[in-house]
């Protein structure tokens, strides 16, 4: 058997936020440029494009991943979330709510990132204490040091959620 | 931060890798989960002409559960080593290092086929695999063969593999009775590769004394570091504290770790007896059912 060519340029297809999404890529563009620069949902952050700041998380099958470190070819056929997945419509999911009740965002950079982390915690562990947040957050990175007010907003999202939110 | 330029190819098959590795030659470059090769290339400290990636190769993602071992595919992630029932169960050490390898992030991607084979010398897998005497199964274009994890790791980011061949998975043997084992690190912030880590083994008589101890080390210098003196050392005496520490210390003392920005060399030593006792303290008390 032969096997397949080696190409420098190929076709994705993808789920993105629910909607079926195609480009033609080059091999080495990472998932997080194919969003943003592809698909224009620059929601997304780009950071240290190396995998330590967190910024550009995104939801790969239901689980959170860089999408730096992950090659837009690799999602070929994958379903992905964004932050602009979250909300349904105007209405906010309880981590953004939990997060703007909170004063959770500073610059905002980082903030996509935490948002998609934190939605995946709570799907998982819906009544997180500080010390499993915190846990959960440690891949992220905020420049402006915002971190007690984060925590503060993924709790309130819990209580959110648990009151019968999302 | 780009990634220099590359072809990418995505066989379905272990041989179809095999084969594309061959052709592409020596400067092709197998992806996995790509949590270490993809900063590389961002870092451009690397610039392979082809990517193979395994990650759509049928079967690699398996965990199988055999009377003796546990066989994990090359392309099992961190996470799932960290849930899954049957790596609980057979191979409980990878379940408890499991979360210390990088942020959750990384553990969905990352993959322990891919870690064996980048072998970082302060990454978690090397030191467990040779401590639980793993062996790996190694495709090339002449077939597979068998490689025990202790001619595997050669130095730093270097294994015995050749270029053409593809790590396909890993064999862990299901530890024999009265065995218990334990994992420990110290990282500056969590998630951060380990400072040090240690995970040891020790296998009791029926007696209540030790028939069989080691310790693994990592961050300790070009690669993981497997010391099986500790065996010999505890051989027939109870696994009392004073005993096991005693044995840490000169274990610790046989270490050659380097000084780098985040500790000195001494630093690392005296770390690593801390880790290396702890971690033979609960293994013994794992060993004899009490924890």
């Amino acid at each position: 058997m032969t096997p397949p060519e080696p190409r420098t340029e190929l076709d994705v297809a993808l789920e993105v936020n629910g909607e079926p999404r195609r480009a033609r890529v080059e091999a080495r563009r990472s998932l997080a440029e194919l969003l943003r620069d592809d698909l224009g949902l620059t929601g997304t952050h780009l950071g240290c494009e190396h995998g330590v700041c967190g910024s550009c998380t995104v939801l790969l099958d239901g689980n959170p991943v860089r999408s730096c470190l992950t090659l837009a070819v690799q999602a070929d056929g994958r379903v992905v979330t964004t932050v602009e997945g979250l909300a349904d419509g105007d209405d906010l999911h309880p981590v953004q709510q939990g997060c703007l009740e909170r004063w959770s965002f500073q610059c905002g950079f980082c903030t996509p990132g935490v948002l998609i982390t934190a939605a995946a915690l709570l799907d998982e562990e819906p009544d997180p204490d500080e010390a499993t947040v915190r846990e959960a957050l440690s891949g992220h990175l905020c420049r402006c040091t915002g971190y007690e007010s984060i925590v503060d907003g993924v709790l309130r999202a819990a209580e959110i959620a648990r009151e019968g939110g999302r | 931060m780009k990634p220099p330029p590359f072809a990418y190819v995505a066989p379905d098959t272990v041989s179809g890798a095999v084969a594309a590795l061959v052709e592409a030659g020596e400067d092709a470059k197998v992806l996995a989960g790509g949590q270490s090769l993809l900063p590389l290339l961002a870092l451009r400290l690397g610039r392979p002409s082809v990517l193979v990636d395994v990650g759509r190769v049928t079967g690699l993602d398996r965990v199988e559960a055999r009377p003796d071992r546990l066989v994990i595919g090359a392309t099992v992630t961190h996470a799932r080593l960290a849930r899954d029932p049957s790596v609980a169960r057979h191979a409980p050490l990878l379940a408890e290092a499991a979360p210390s390898v990088a942020h959750a992030a990384v553990r969905n991607r990352g993959t322990f086929g891919g870690s064996l084979a980048h072998n970082d010398p302060a990454a978690e897998w090397p030191a467990v695999a040779l401590l639980l005497g793993a062996r790996v199964v190694a495709e090339g274009p002449g077939g597979p063969r068998e490689v025990a994890a202790t001619d595997l790791f050669e130095s730093y980011l270097t294994t015995t593999l050749a270029p053409d061949e593809v790590l396909v998975e890993a064999h862990v043997p299901v530890p024999g009775p009265r065995t218990g084992t334990a994992f420990e690190e110290v990282s500056r912030r969590p998630g951060d590769f380990a400072l040090v880590g240690a995970c040891a083994r020790v296998g009791l008589a029926p007696d209540g004394t030790v028939a069989d101890a080691a310790v693994a080390f990592l961050g300790v210098g070009s690669t993981a570091v497997l010391d099986e003196r500790p065996g010999v050392e505890l051989a027939g005496r109870l696994p009392a504290d004073e005993a096991l520490d005693e044995v840490a210390r000169a274990a610790a003392a046989r270490l050659e770790p380097h000084d780098d920005l985040h500790a000195t060399a001494a630093y690392r030593r005296r770390v690593a007896a801390t880790l290396a006792r702890r971690t033979l303290q609960r293994a013994a008390a794992r060993a004899g059912g009490l924890a």
